[in-house]
């Protein structure tokens, strides 16, 4: 077996994405319960857990989403603290991963190191750290340093915190310290730390990486152990594959360094028309009427309140030029203008109202596994088979139940077909992601 | 002559920092059966130390009755980060969240953030920006914004969000900054979580009174300490509670308290303390916080060795002091408020009250 050939494991993982903050996360439905009750937390970890998952992964944003100026008000919103729940549910859990979303551009590194390692060690060894580099001055103006750092250098700076964030880590030689100080001359500061705290049960926490650019990859592929990634549909899932890897052995680590789960969404039923049913009425609780027209407001830059969902696209053009971050990462620097003339002109050949165009749009970047138990099961199963993907990333459409169907449904199904686990491997998560000891990182030769 | 009605009863609280990261259930349980109205978690820079919060958090769901309140660096954090951790523990302890806000004197916090190091009065105007932060920020959204209103599908009112839009006040000896908001997170479920801070840090000049909810005092002896509560009480008026800071090392299993005390190699509490230290046994500790709980609101107990202390205090000091009803019985499901006895937080940005507080604590 040679590190430079790809190797399919065979079976696929599933970790939880609680979203917290979307338009995916119906809150219309009378089932829907609360986004910010530890119960919701609580009842979704531990069935995730008695599902086998993996890992249960909360996001993170650092300034409200706002809409034409002010808070955004049609989606699921308000979310608590990646790391104060995770450090809550790791009390009421005892296999599945934790996975915390956090900023390298709002974040300290000896700060973040230290809190990571403390809910690894509190955990028992179930930390990640899914590292995200979103960055401007819009969410810099919650934070003492500001909008400092320009997009350009966002990886370059997050490589550099996560190293050191590396090397806090691999401080200590014993339990018993004594630990090693660690210095970072960066470009924006620079940083003296004595690390406080020894190794976990995994060695240091597990590092996912969300982010899609070529810079990104590139950088997931030197760091990370876990991609969190966008391409579920199988064919792009097989694309991306084989371009982490080319980039894994480029960075000099073996073609199965680097895991891959895709985010994705499932709408399973007993039948396949059934599920087809549960996804029409799904939809229209995420893209209702108000989020369709709120959804081209974000491109116009304007009001557009008194058009009709259900008529054609406003002839008015756009008032801005690009549209800004404030909805979120997705949106950003689209050029405004451009996109309404190619809209109206795509929906008036097609035929679609704004609700359908919407739709449309959004369906565009579907991630969504649609159908039987068991078609759906057959699908992953070649996921599997030909190693598209470690595992996937589900984000439930509701909570607190959204994980109900895909645990006591969906999960036998894989099992039967001997494609996902039935026992948790271990206690940590990287024992249970099947991810090696990380080698020990090398101090420079300046400290 | 008192009359048991007349006895105003106190509250305890106990650090459980002795207790690591590995026994944090046990030792917040076992603090909770016996009676502690308060558990806390210790953050300065010492080797094998975890994150309080973290700590904190984790001893939130496993308990009912006793309130979580971890230490949190108020110089070298960012208060947003503060602001929503402090929020969460809220959420995840079921409204049993407290904060001692600590300023770190420490040239190493200052170097692992990059930051110039901060002493004197100017730990005082940091203390208070950060928790000015918190308070706007969990003041940011009114309680009941989230609406859910399948009509017009809104799922927040956006008229009860708003900006904190802090700025360090234009003396600020550190570097200044500013905070846009509003929170990431909802109004916590205390409305605002009491804080608390050292006596030394909160007065004229330092951390306003008004902006904090109780005080942690501290004296050389025990004697001296039920002085120092009434002069911190003279100092800050009523609405502030009064805390007093207390190391204990108790007679146990047949050993003196004073031998102990010497060998003690593990010991929770280091020889060169701050804080008063009783040495001896149950009874005489006993006698002591009688009467200190007569002069201050409550207590804090930081143990020698927190599993033999915790032992001692659970079968011989607690129960005493409940019968003798200087010692509040524990409530379940009650807020950290509830035990300082301060009233649902009035939120200061309020669009449906008559009347919004001034303070706004
Ligand atoms: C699947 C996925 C999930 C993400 N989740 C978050 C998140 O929770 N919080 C956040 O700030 N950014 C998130 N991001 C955005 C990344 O932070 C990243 O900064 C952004 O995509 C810019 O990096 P890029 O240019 O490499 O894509 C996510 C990205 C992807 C692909």
């Amino acid at each position: 077996m040679t590190r430079d050939i790809f190797q399919p494991s065979g079976q696929i993982q599933f970790g939880i994405f609680f979203q917290g903050v979307n338009s995916g996360t119906i809150w219309k439905a009378p089932q829907a319960g609360s986004q910010t009750d530890f119960e919701s937390f609580r009842h979704i970890a531990q069935t995730a857990e008695r599902g086998k998952f993996a890992a249960f992964f909360l996001g993170e944003g650092l300034r409200l989403r706002e809409h034409l100026g002010r808070p955004h008000a049609l989606d699921v919103v308000g979310r608590p603290d990646a790391q104060t729940m995770l450090a809550a549910l790791a009390a009421v859990t005892t296999n599945i991963g934790l996975v915390a979303t956090q900023n390298t551009t709002y974040n300290d590194p000896a700060d973040l190191a230290h809190r990571l390692s403390s809910l690894d060690l509190i955990s028992g060894g179930r930390a990640a750290w899914n590292i995200v580099t979103t960055d401007n001055a819009w969410t810099g103006a919650n934070f003492r340093r500001g909008g400092y750092l320009d997009h350009a250098d966002r990886y370059k700076h997050a490589e550099a915190f996560v190293v050191t964030a590396k090397r806090i880590w691999d401080s200590w030689e014993t339990p018993a310290g004594p630990a090693r100080r660690v210095l970072h001359e960066g470009q924006h500061y620079t940083v003296d730390v004595s690390p406080r705290l020894p190794r976990s049960a995994q060695y240091r926490p597990v590092l996912f990486q969300a982010g899609d650019s070529p810079d990104g990859r590139d950088f997931a592929a030197r760091q990370a152990d876990v991609i969190f990634s966008a391409h579920p549909k199988f064919d792009d899932a097989v694309e991306f594959r084989r371009d982490i890897v080319a980039r894994s052995i480029a960075a000099g680590r073996g073609a199965n360094a680097v895991q891959i789960m895709p985010a994705s969404e499932f709408i399973l039923g007993a039948t396949d028309q059934e599920a087809q049913e549960k996804k029409a009425w799904v939809r229209s609780l995420q893209i209702g009427p108000q989020q369709a027209i709120a959804y081209l407001e974000q491109f116009w830059g304007r009001e557009l309140s008194s058009y009709d969902p259900d008529g054609p696209l406003p002839e008015i053009d756009p008032v801005v030029e690009e549209t800004s971050e404030t909805r979120g990462s997705g949106f950003h620097g689209a050029k405004a203008r451009q996109l309404a003339d190619q809209w109206r002109a795509e929906a008036k050949d097609k035929g679609l109202s704004i609700r359908q165009f919407v739709t449309s749009k959004t369906a565009r970047i579907d991630s969504t596994f649609t159908g039987s138990y068991t078609a759906v099961a057959d699908h992953l199963a070649e996921y599997a088979r030909v190693g598209a993907v470690d595992g996937f990333n589900i984000s439930p459409w509701l909570i607190p139940t959204g994980l109900d169907e895909i645990v006591n449904h969906l999960v036998p199904e894989l099992q039967e077909r001997g494609v996902y686990p039935t026992e948790y491997r271990g206690t940590t998560l990287r024992e249970n992601l099947g991810l090696e000891t990380p080698v020990r990182s090398e101090e420079p030769a300046h400290v | 002559m008192s009359t048991f009605e007349e006895r105003k009863a106190g509250f305890l609280a106990i650090e459980l920092d002795g207790a690591g990261y590995k026994n944090i259930a046990a030792a917040v349980l076992a603090a909770e059966s016996a009676g502690f109205q308060a558990a806390t978690f210790k953050d300065t820079p010492e080797a094998g130390r975890t994150n309080a919060l973290q700590r904190a958090a984790f001893a939130g769901p496993v308990t009912r009755t006793i309130a979580v309140v971890p230490e949190i660096d108020t110089v070298y954090t960012e208060p947003f980060h503060v602001s929503t951790q402090l929020a969460s523990l809220d959420y995840v302890s079921g409204g049993r969240a407290g904060w001692i806000a600590t300023a770190a004197v420490s040239p190493e916090a200052a170097a692992a953030v990059g930051r110039s190091f901060v002493e004197g009065d100017a730990l005082a105007q940091e203390a208070a920006a950060s928790i000015e932060v918190s308070r706007r920020l969990w003041d940011s959204w009114e309680d009941d914004a989230v609406i859910r209103d399948v009509a017009t599908g809104r799922y927040i009112d956006v008229d009860k969000l708003h900006y904190a839009d802090f700025e360090t006040p234009a003396d600020f000896s550190g570097a200044a900054y500013s905070v846009k908001g509003p929170s990431i997170i909802p109004r916590p479920l205390q409305g605002q979580l009491p804080v608390l801070a050292a006596a030394s840090l909160v007065g004229e000049g330092l951390v306003p009174a008004y902006t904090v909810d109780a005080v942690l005092v501290s004296a050389p002896t025990p004697e001296l300490l039920a002085a120092e509560v009434r002069d911190a009480r003279a100092r800050l008026g009523s609405s502030v509670a009064i805390v007093a800071e207390l190391d204990v090392v108790l007679d146990s299993r047949g050993q003196a308290a004073e031998s102990r005390a010497l060998s003690e190699q593990e010991a929770g509490t280091p020889q060169d303390s701050r804080f008063a230290r009783f040495v001896g046994s149950a009874a005489g500790l006993t006698e002591l916080l009688d009467s200190l709980l007569r002069e201050a609101d409550g207590v804090r107990l930081h143990p020698a060795v927190l599993d033999v202390e915790l032992e001692e205090l659970s079968r011989l000091v607690l129960p005493e002091l409940r019968r003798r009803g200087v010692l509040r019985p524990p409530v379940q499901d009650g807020t950290f408020r509830d035990v300082l006895g301060l009233a649902p937080a009035e939120n200061r940005y309020s669009t449906t009250a008559a009347a919004p507080l001034a303070a706004g604590k």
